[in-house]
């Protein structure tokens, strides 16, 4: 018989906050330990939180990008429970009134675009973090992650397979990067997901016992961990058990699901509005003048690529997987370069240098002038199109002006008839078997004749006319 | 010589340097004497003083409660959790403190963590009153209104969240002022319950309370609950004219149940307002009777999460122990009884299930109470009650007895559930025991108050 899966997903998500949301200290990961705390972030007695204005700008950012509705006035609570690295003993989150609530995102699933509904948008603080292998026989805490900002992104349950919980996951990943809300990067722990997993029969309106993943920080991860969960829950059912409300916690290295002690889950957090902090009050202007600062979202980015500028489905996405990317295209197409033409430059040989340095778009030294320039100088014939990838290394290393360094380095493009039949003869005399295939009607390999001779004239022949050449004297030694 | 300046100069510190150093061995002997009272926790060393700012409190000497962080003094709450720490970094107003001139004398015994109205709670043992040593002085701030009465000090910083510096005040017989919620800074104080702690002042008399007041109070960018308001003059409020002020007399604050003696002094202390120019008026609040059990909802649901934080894990005492939970387990049974009481009372009524019908119902009854106020002060300018409805009452007598000790806290609790600001004055003598009356105003009006009671204490002076 069949069943269907229905997944929720909650993503704690670190902001690009400098400073941590109640207190002055940077937040930044890998430093020595302990070396951005306070005695606020430390919970020691008598000090105050203060809320850092930046997290709130950044988390509106978020909520507003998924389409929330924001409340105007949220309110800080407490959640209390203990454990080494909290170190007030409570969490300030937010609970019964979030910054913003209603949104949804649209991504393409593995079948079909799917829309997941967005229940709740808040923030709050991060806890520390215990180190098990500092100090023998004991753990020892670094509390430098200890207060910094956060939002938490759940959705409703509406969606129903591993599959489409990682592709759900990359887009919204994306969309964070895009709109600067958070660097997202994986290893560091910026993005964390709890998910929560049930079965029904297809089509019922009831939902089955749920059991929730917590602590996977990889979207490989929470492919795996919820396969794996599902095909549990499918086997206890058809095997006439029922499935029991627990905690899993997943483990990365063994790759599978731990079940929490009922002890860790018995948790009554204890919510109650946080006296310290008034409510976090935002105006209509602000959430405009954000609205407004906004970029375009990748999808509808990737959409208006094809339509506007049309493009193949793979250098859209390609393009628009990261912001800098697709804007360094728009400002070759604004330059009056053939978009097609532009869109193989940075998906091509400008995405090979960056890779190399491991840099982005943003900050690759080679502006999107330059390499307009050099596109220029390909289509009047003065450099071919793989001596000007030369010229982009050396562009990129060095600096300079396109035109001097094929002036400096010999690297235009070789239109001498003279130069370029010797060459072709050369090459000819060299291949006879190709030749031969050539006649036999196999034109497909002139392709590779011209490469020959490109490579001779060390990059420089103008292709065309070696083309020219090598069709005039194949068809010319025909009779012989 | 204006008035302030007689009565610091009246005061024996004022001579700084000297005189200071003496009084430093001067508190330190009577503390250690026959005579102690056990009203400091630590007394300063001659080294501790700090080179001061130049300001209105220049040499003065000043003690402080000891939930206020300082860095040079340990700061323990009165708590065995907390004994000995050194707070890496110093209180708001103890910095306004030093900016103004101020010395710091030492720390002041309270009940542990503000928990409790007679100083009995505290782990280093009870402050005794210095009007009568079978006696004790309030609290939880009785180790400050203590060491004022005592005459150790002119002046002392307490903390009241439910009357913790007026109770005491009107136990001892001097002049406690709690501000208006937000007047000044938390930063730094020790949490009890943060909707209803505020730091006060105490004095010898309304000018000193006032002059405390006025230089420790202002905005503090690291308190989130601090108001950017400008600061009166208020030492200047101790000696202005109440004609024409209208003083209420709210019912629900004078119960048949008053001892005769209690309540013909607080008439003898309307008349004496009245003939100062005032005019009385009789008000009604009717949500007070159910104040205490609002405050105490409240109150202990806060302190059961501010208290969390002491888990012998950062700092303070830690007791070892296999495995985590059991050292939370050994490490918070430190804590003395009536702060387990308040944990376990707090924990209940935010626990889930619970949480409506007693913290959702607390902060509604809050809500009223806050708006009889405010019905009251469209009205009249200022409200005067008892502060306590007996005078100071005999050690051990109430330890047993939760119950009556929270009810001594009846006309108090309700200025810090409504964040208005409250004062008490002594008013007379009840069999030889000194009785605080309590001025009560609406939110930033400290002037109002501090004038009632300066005209009250004028109106005593004149007799003597
Ligand atoms: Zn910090």
């Amino acid at each position: 018989m069949n069943w269907e899966a229905v997944i929720g997903v909650e993503i704690h998500v670190k902001l690009k906050s400098e400073y941590k949301l109640f207190c002055n200290d940077r937040a930044v990961f890998g430093d020595e330990p302990n070396t951005h705390i306070c005695p606020v972030c430390m919970g020691l007695p008598g000090a105050l939180p203060v809320l850092n204005p930046e997290a709130v700008g950044l988390a509106l950012r978020t909520a507003l990008a998924f389409g929330c509705t924001i409340h105007f006035e949220s309110v800080w609570a407490r959640k209390s429970y203990f454990y080494p690295d909290l170190p007030k003993g409570y969490q300030i989150t937010q609970f019964e009134h979030p910054l913003a609530t209603k949104g949804s995102v649209t991504f393409s699933g593995s079948e079909d675009d799917i829309s997941v509904s967005i229940r709740r948008v808040h923030i709050e603080e991060d806890a520390g973090k215990l180190l098990h292998d500092k100090v023998p026989r004991a753990s020892a805490i670094d509390l430098n992650r200890a207060g910094t900002a956060l939002v938490e992104i759940v959705t409703e349950p509406d969606l129903r397979t591993a599959a489409d919980v990682r592709l759900f996951l990359g887009e919204l990943k994306q969309t964070l990067e895009y709109i600067g809300a958070s660097n997202c990067n994986m290893e560091e722990g910026d993005l964390r997901v709890d998910a929560n997993v049930s079965v029904r029969r297809p089509g019922s309106s009831r939902l089955g016992n749920k059991t929730e993943i917590k602590n996977v920080n990889s979207f490989s991860g929470v492919e795996r961990a919820l396969s794996m969960e599902i095909s549990r829950q499918i086997a206890t059912l058809d095997a006439g058990s029922v499935v029991g409300q627990q905690t899993l916690l997943w483990d990365d290295h063994r790759e599978e699901l731990r079940k929490m002690r009922s002890k860790e889950e018995s948790h009554d957090y204890r919510y109650f509005p946080e006296p310290d902090l008034s409510p976090v009050r935002v105006t209509q202007e602000q959430v405009t003048t954000v609205l407004e600062s906004l970029p375009e979202l990748p999808r509808d980015r990737c959409s208006r690529f094809k339509e506007v500028y049309e493009l193949k489905d793979y250098d859209a996405e390609v393009l628009t997987q990261s912001a800098a990317n697709a804007d360094y295209f728009e400002e070759l197409v604004g330059i009056q370069i053939d978009p097609h033409v532009a869109a193989k430059w940075v998906t091509g040989p400008l995405q090979a240098v960056m890779n190399q340095r491991r840099e982005d778009a943003e900050t690759v030294p080679v502006r999107p002038a330059k390499i307009a320039a050099l596109i220029g100088l390909i289509e009047r014939g003065v450099v071919s199109e793989s001596a000007a990838k030369s010229v982009l290394v050396i562009l990129v290393q060095e600096g300079g002006s396109p035109s001097d360094i094929i002036e400096a380095r010999g690297l235009m493009q070789e239109r001498d008839i003279g130069q370029l039949t010797s060459w072709v003869t050369e090459v000819l005399a060299k291949h006879s078997e190709e030749v031969a295939r050539y006649r036999g009607g196999e034109s497909k390999i002139l392709g590779y004749l011209v490469g020959q001779v490109m490579h001779s004239s060390g990059g420089t022949a103008d292709p065309r006319l070696v083309r020219d050449l090598l069709i005039e004297q194949l068809s010319n030694e025909q009779g012989q | 010589m204006s008035l302030q300046d007689e009565i610091l100069s009246s005061s024996e510190v004022l001579d700084f340097r000297g005189s200071t150093l003496r009084s430093l061995d001067d508190i330190k002997e009577l503390e250690d004497g026959p005579e102690g009272l056990n009203a400091f926790l630590a007394v300063a060393e001659p080294e501790d003083l700090e080179a001061c700012g130049q300001g209105p409190l220049e040499g003065v000497m000043v003690a402080l409660k000891d939930n206020i962080c300082t860095k040079r003094l340990p700061t323990t709450c009165g708590s065995r959790i907390l004994k000995g720490y050194r707070s890496p970094y110093e209180a708001t107003a103890v910095q306004r403190l030093r900016q103004a001139g101020a010395l710091i004398a030492g720390k002041t015994n309270l009940d542990e963590f503000g928990m409790g109205s007679s100083t009995e709670n505290s782990a280093f043992g009870p402050t005794l009153n210095p009007v009568d040593r079978s006696l004790v002085p309030g609290g939880s701030s009785g180790g400050s209104a203590a060491a004022v009465a005592a005459g150790y000090v002119r002046m002392a910083l307490g903390s009241d969240t439910g009357g913790s510096v007026r109770q005491p005040a009107a136990f001892c017989g001097v002049v406690g002022i709690k501000p208006t919620y937000g007047r000044i800074s938390r930063y730094g104080l020790i949490a009890f319950a943060s909707s209803l702690d505020q730091i006060g002042t105490i004095g010898a008399t309304v000018l000193e309370a006032s002059l405390l007041l006025e230089v420790v109070s202002g905005h503090d960018t690291r308190d989130s609950t601090s108001a950017e308001k400008p600061v009166p003059r208020y030492r200047d409020a101790a000696v202005q004219s109440i004609k024409g002020m209208v003083v209420g007399i709210p019912t629900e604050y004078f119960p048949e149940q008053l001892d005769p003696p209690v309540r013909a002094l607080l008439d003898e202390a309307c008349e004496r307002l009245v003939a100062a120019g005032a005019e009385g008026r009789p008000v009604s609040l009717p949500h007070t009777e159910f104040a205490i059990p609002c405050y105490y909802v409240l109150a202990t649901a806060e302190a059961s999460s501010n208290l969390a934080r002491y888990d012998g894990v950062r700092f303070g005492a830690r007791l070892p122990a296999e495995g985590l939970d059991r050292m939370y387990e050994l490490t918070r049974g430190k804590f003395g009884a009536e702060v387990k009481r308040r944990i376990m009372l707090g924990t209940y009524v935010l626990s889930s299930g619970y949480y409506d019908a007693y913290y959702g119902t607390a902060q509604r009854t809050r809500a009223s109470i806050a708006h009889d106020f405010t019905t009251a002060f469209n009205e009249v300018d200022v409200l005067f009650t008892p502060t306590s409805p007996t005078p100071a009452f005999p050690l051990g007598e109430r330890v047993l007895d939760p119950v009556a000790m929270y009810l001594s806290d009846v006309f108090t609790v309700t200025a810090n559930l409504a964040g208005i600001p409250g004062l008490s004055v002594p008013i007379g003598t009840v069999g030889g025991l000194p009785l605080g009356g309590q001025l009560l105003g609406p939110w930033w009006g400290e002037s109002h108050i501090i004038a009632a009671a300066g005209a009250l204490e004028a109106s005593y002076g004149e007799d003597t």
